[in-house]
């Protein structure tokens, strides 16, 4: 029987554009001392730490762990360094959190960022050369295949980008704060990779987000409410062969399908409270309810048609602003796991959903084939 | 803790074809490891792999390697950008669940792609206080070298003396890029490249890869007659900065070994890439005369970045598998001046 696994201390910086008053050390310690005062500890409490970022090139720094032993503390500890393409945020806390269930180590700090103010992230993506696609030229087809496939109506995609950003309006670490969000300030923004306009684009974010988890009696004992991870899981496959589907890839399915059977759910849509899902481009919203489970195929637009996915909705939505109002990219998972923490903790503060007992926390990576997810609640499982 | 041991291990052969790629090297490098144990890719309950970008000059260059892994349908998976040592170690704690028995590991690295590695491992140091110094990792090995000599009492002819030893073991070793019967008047004939250190003294970077196969419980006893079993796994790192560190020890090691229970292990495979980290590491970890060291020549025969700590492992374990050992250990390393240290004790059991 593995040990139970508490988040205890959550810290995370304001996300922005470029962090150029601090170095990479000192963004990742500022994110990491605000988690270990939340959960009201020092660095001597913490036994090992497992970091995670995107490929080493977007800032330059080859296994950066090296270089942030000393701002991390971890001198004499252990460290380590996970690297799942865009689900890393998510794989690294899932890699922490079994340290825990294990019984390797009782206390662990997890932490992921990306100040990608440092590097070029867009040369980087297309493997140093110039002139690629990006990650928004890359997934645009897949967006078309599922419009069509679906037959969603135009406006879903802009519907999302103003939902989230009005969520983030609520999220004081979000980075974009547009106060006049509208449809028409969607549409109007310029076509970057069609459908996707400007706006249902994520931004480029600096950030850092860190965690402590804990074991069972760490978690009684916590200074403020715990999440309980109920389920942890991750899948890949293969990127691109004849016969794979890369809008609804199988490896998502059974992510959530093993995350939901160790949490005991059966039906997420209402046994979940909400969700903080990795959504960088607006459509994904949709096409991620339908992978995950929360609606059936081609009905996932309707989620978000009908407001299910706001913060009103049964079942909303990254209430934080989500991906499309901050990414750094690295850290973008394990925001989300963070996030669905904080509600099921109660201090999610502006943007909290009152009575939030159970939510999932997700991310993807790679050519949508990385998937890493948790699902945390308020009581113990 | 749940029992876990190494059942298989095996890496690619040194003379491959121009062009070849990670993932070209780990097919059949994979399938082997599996292989030797009668099993396949469908067995594997979790894959862990490590691997670095800036070997390649490339992102996401791991993400290619699924195809060596076979994703299809999808897996429980993950990765590293640290040697394969620490994917080890990831997998070694997911098979702590247990609902995996059969874990693959696996790592690959092209150090020797034609890139000078020292200007390469200049962008591990600090980027704004550190690396703009240009001070590589040879030239930090070379102060490393200094503070150790100046502590032990030993010379330049004493580390002459390891690597002629290393390449002479080396000889049995086909997976070794260097071996055979040199003398110690022949390598300090040569000219040092920085400070003390010679050009032997430093391991050559090549390319190259390695899998692991680990099973949990009885599931091991069947598939292997003598499993390696892990019965101790630890890994620490010192302070990034040099000038904060006494360099002639590691204080990381040290602690790994403790934690590990390195003491009483009769062969120790090391990661060390120069001579004289030999002197560290056999220090740290309290290994006595009684304890052979390198027999497979180790890491200053060939580097083969990535994949050294790995395939340290899989030499300790083969010790066990294979040579009838009772306590083998296997040492992975990372960063300047052995700056990060892993220490993995395997053990056999009749």
């Amino acid at each position: 029987m593995a040990e139970r696994c508490a988040v205890v201390g959550i810290g995370q910086t304001k996300l922005s554009k470029c962090r150029d008053d601090v170095s990479m050390a000192g963004m990742c310690r500022e994110a990491a001392q605000r988690a270990l005062d939340d959960a009201e500890m020092t660095w001597k409490h913490i036994d090992a730490v497992v970091i995670g970022t995107a490929p080493d090139i977007f800032e330059g720094v080859m296994m950066p762990e090296i270089y942030l032993a000393d701002a991390l503390g971890a001198a004499g500890k252990p460290i380590m360094r996970v690297h799942t393409a865009g689900s890393v945020g998510g794989s690294t806390a899932v890699v922490a959190s079994h340290l825990v269930q294990s019984r390797v180590h009782e206390r662990v700090l997890t932490l992921a960022f990306e100040k990608q103010s440092e590097g070029d992230t867009n040369f980087a993506f297309s493997s140093g050369r110039s002139g690629g696609v990006g990650a928004g030229g890359y997934f645009a087809p897949h967006i078309r295949a599922y419009i069509e496939r679906s037959g969603a109506p135009d406006y879903v995609g802009p519907m999302v980008a103003v939902k989230d950003r009005l969520n983030a309006l609520k999220n004081p670490y979000a980075h974009l704060q547009i106060p006049d969000i509208s449809i028409e300030m969607v549409l109007e923004s310029p076509m970057v990779w069609a459908p996707i306009h400007r706006l249902e684009s994520c931004p480029t974010s600096d950030g850092a987000v860190a965690m402590v988890l804990t074991n069972e009696a760490g978690g009684r004992r916590a200074a403020r409410p715990p999440a309980w991870v109920h389920g942890t899981a991750v899948r890949t496959e293969l990127g691109w062969f004849p016969g794979r589907d890369p809008v609804n890839p199988r490896a998502g399915q059974d992510c959530s399908a093993d995350v939901y059977q160790q949490a005991g759910i059966t039906n997420p849509r209402l046994e979940l409270d909400l969700a903080e899902i990795y959504v960088p481009f607006s459509w994904y919203e949709p096409m991620w309810m339908e992978n995950l489970g929360f609606a059936s195929e081609g009905e996932g637009w309707k989620l978000t048609e009908s407001g299910a996915t706001s913060m009103e909705g049964d079942i909303p939505v990254n209430c934080s602003g989500g991906v499309l109002s901050s990414n750094p990219i690295g850290a973008s998972g394990m925001l989300r796991f963070a996030e669905a923490a904080l509600q099921v903790r109660g201090l999610a503060g502006a943007h909290q959903i009152d009575g939030a007992r159970r939510a999932l926390g997700h991310a993807y990576g790679g050519a949508a084939q990385y998937f890493a997810m948790w699902v945390v609640g308020s009581q113990m499982l | 803790m749940r029992d876990v041991a190494i059942v298989s291990f095996a890496q690619a052969p040194l003379d491959q074809p121009p062009g070849q790629t990670e993932t070209m090297m780990l097919i059949p490098t994979i399938t082997e490891a599996l292989g030797n144990v009668g099993l396949t890719r469908k067995d594997v309950g979790f894959t862990c792999s490590g691997s670095a970008d800036y070997l390649t000059g490339s992102t996401f260059t791991f993400v290619s390697m699924l195809e060596a892994a076979g994703a299809w349908p999808p897996i429980s998976e993950s990765h590293v950008e640290m040697d394969g040592a620490w994917a080890l170690f990831e997998a070694w704690v997911r098979c702590q669940h247990g609902d995996v028995d059969v874990a693959l590991v696996f790592s690959s690295g092209r150090a020797g792609l034609g890139h000078d590695l020292r200007e390469t491992l200049l962008f591990q140091f600090d980027p704004y206080y550190l690396a703009p110094l240009g001070a590589d990792y040879v030239s930090l090995a070379a102060l490393q070298a200094d503070a150790v000599l100046e502590r032990t009492g030993k010379t330049e002819r004493d580390l002459a003396e390891i690597v002629v030893e290393r390449r002479r073991a080396a000889k049995a070793n086909p997976y070794a890029t260097i071996s055979g019967d040199y003398t110690v008047d022949d390598l300090l004939a040569k000219d040092p490249v920085a400070g003390v250190l010679r050009e032997h003294d430093i391991g050559p970077p090549v390319d190259g890869a390695a899998a692991i196969v680990m099973v949990a419980g009885d599931r091991a006893r069947d598939l292997c007659d003598r499993p390696a079993w892990i019965s101790g796994l630890d890994h620490r790192v010192d302070p990034h900065y040099p000038g904060v560190r006494d360099l002639s020890v590691s204080p990381s090691a040290k602690l790994a070994g403790e934690k590990a229970g390195a003491a009483g292990v009769e062969v120790a495979e090391l990661a060390a890439v120069c001579s004289h980290e030999e002197l560290v590491l056999a220090d740290a970890l309290g290994l006595g005369a009684g304890c052979a060291i390198n027999p497979s020549g180790g890491a200053v025969v060939g580097n083969p970045m990535m994949v050294t700590g790995l395939a340290r492992i899989g030499e300790a374990a083969n010790q066990v598998m294979k040579n009838g050992k009772s306590k083998a250990l296997g040492h992975a390393s990372s960063g300047p001046c052995l700056q990060q240290n892993l220490v993995c004790v395997v053990e056999g059991r009749n």
